[in-house]
């Protein structure tokens, strides 16, 4: 089943075309990484398909119902009541982590499903101490994001997106912010989501990482995929352009 | 006229001059809040109205202000004002005066919040309101709160004010009986006591900042 579809993405800043054309579709359990020289619209892409840009045209398909369709090359979203239904569908998570500071780490876990999704705060709690142990934090409980490692508040941040239980989760770099030793645990969290089989659009710099957990992984530049495939077809790829940028972030 | 009933005299002053204070302050904090809104409104032309309506009362001295509220309906409307009119036109030109403050002081917390939080709550599902009474304001308040001190410090020496409507607020009585008695001494009574008013208010607000200091 496709959980994500998205056709012929289109979206300009100011006459400025940062998507050109960008069609892609995410399977069940399938991780997807994105890679690409920084401005080639890899933000722009999780933004639209999250819905925090709307794209000016293409369709954006979750679960096979549509957020938004284009129609004569525009993209029509649809009516606001039901969009809202999307946002159970997907869960982002941010390079800067964006935890509400004034909440505990128990407290930015559970608000949204109890506030939101309305279930009980018994379970909301329940789903947290899960989540917290899965992730390593159970004793960061009662801790507020200033008290935390940046590792640790993104994989708090990891935590609150789980506890909605979304379809996809999106990244966007998110090790970009942290040092290699804040970054290895993270990235050890997503491969353990990876395992699990969470559906995943992952955009990030960690090549090895990319290659290790990807089912796909997708180049992008300029505002187009200029080739997707396996890791192995990727990294093998003959495209001087993919060969360039991967030989930069091989360290 | 001894000590005693100087201070008797004040006494009910004092009270009438706490009166404003608490008034003006449970009327203008929330009121500053929806004028802070129609500040920032996406509609220009509403956007205007509040920017021009805070810029007069920023802009004119709040004693003259007093005087509009209170004559304003005689000469305007030729209304006639009754003596209880008074208190009421006191409170009206005090908060339509203090809110525009707050309003500009909301205004620059709620511009200074990272457009990060928002779009991490909007991707959670929150509502926009749920968003701004969950997410924004606590922390905006956070972040004013040092400002909104130094306003209402302002505010207990500005209930004096008061006096040019010839309420008998502290301050008009303690000038009345210096004038009737000659004597310096209801003045120092006054400066003690907008000076502990003032220091109470510090006390507060440092507690109310403190309890705030759990995160940052
Ligand atoms: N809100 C915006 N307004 C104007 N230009 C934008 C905006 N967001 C992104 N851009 C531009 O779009 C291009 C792609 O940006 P982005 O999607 O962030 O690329 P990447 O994530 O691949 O580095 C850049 O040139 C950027 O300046
Ligand atoms: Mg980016």
């Amino acid at each position: 089943m496709n959980i994500l579809e998205i056709n012929h993405m289109k979206k300009a800043f100011h006459g400025l075309e940062v998507l050109k054309d960008i069609s892609l579709t995410v399977k069940e359990g399938e991780v997807v990484s994105i890679i690409g020289p920084s401005g080639s619209g890899k933000s722009t892409l999780l933004r639209c398909a999250t819905m925090l840009e709307k794209m000016d045209g293409g369709d954006l398909i979750y679960m096979g119902e549509y957020a938004a369709k284009d129609e004569g090359g525009k993209s029509v979203y649809a009516e606001k009541p039901e969009l809202k239904k999307f946002h159970h569908y997907f869960g982002l998570v941010f390079q800067n982590f964006q935890l509400f500071p004034h909440y505990s780490v128990l407290k930015n876990i559970t608000d949204a499903p109890v506030s939101v999704d309305k279930i009980s705060k018994k379970e909301a709690y329940e789903r947290a101490d899960r989540l917290l142990k899965q992730l390593g934090l159970s004793d960061k409980r009662d801790a507020y994001p200033y008290q935390l490692s940046g590792g640790q508040q993104q994989r708090v941040s990891i935590a609150r997106a789980l506890a909605l239980q979304p379809k996809i989760l999106f990244f966007d770099e998110p090790t970009s912010a942290l040092d290699p030793i804040l970054t290895s645990e993270v990235l050890k969290v997503i491969k353990e989501l990876a395992e699990q089989k969470m559906t995943m659009i992952i955009v990030t710099h960690e090549m090895e990482f990319a290659k290790e957990l990807s089912d796909r992984i997708i180049f992008m530049e300029e505002g187009i995929i200029q080739e997707q495939g396996t890791p192995e077809e990727i990294f093998a790829s003959e495209n001087p352009r993919i060969r360039d940028f991967i030989g930069k972030f091989k360290s | 006229m001894d000590f005693a009933t100087i201070l008797q005299q004040l006494g009910s002053g004092m009270l009438k001059t706490v009166g404003i204070f608490l008034w003006t302050l449970v009327l203008s904090l929330p009121l500053g809040l929806l004028i802070s809104f129609g500040r920032m409104s996406k509609n220009r032309l509403v956007a205007v109205i509040f920017k021009f309506y805070i810029s007069i009362m920023r802009g004119t001295p709040l004693m003259l202000q007093l005087l509009v509220v209170y004559f304003g309906p005689y000469y305007l409307f030729g209304i006639n004002i009754s003596g209880s009119y008074r208190f009421v036109a006191i409170i009206i030109g005090f908060v339509l005066n203090y809110a525009a403050y707050f309003a500009e002081i909301y205004r620059s917390g709620i511009e200074s919040m990272p457009i990060g939080q928002y779009e991490a709550a909007k991707i959670l599902g929150y509502s926009r309101t749920q968003t701004f009474i969950k997410i924004i304001l606590p922390q905006v308040i956070k972040r004013i709160l040092p400002s909104v001190t130094n306003e209402v410090i302002t505010l207990v020496k500005d209930t004096s004010l008061a006096f040019s409507l010839a309420y008998m607020e502290m301050f008009t009585i303690a000038k009345q009986i210096a004038a009737a008695q000659t004597t310096m001494m209801p003045f120092v009574v006054a400066a003690v006591f907008y000076y502990i008013f003032n220091l109470l208010v510090a006390v507060v607000m440092e507690r109310i900042e403190k309890s705030l200091d759990y995160y940052k």
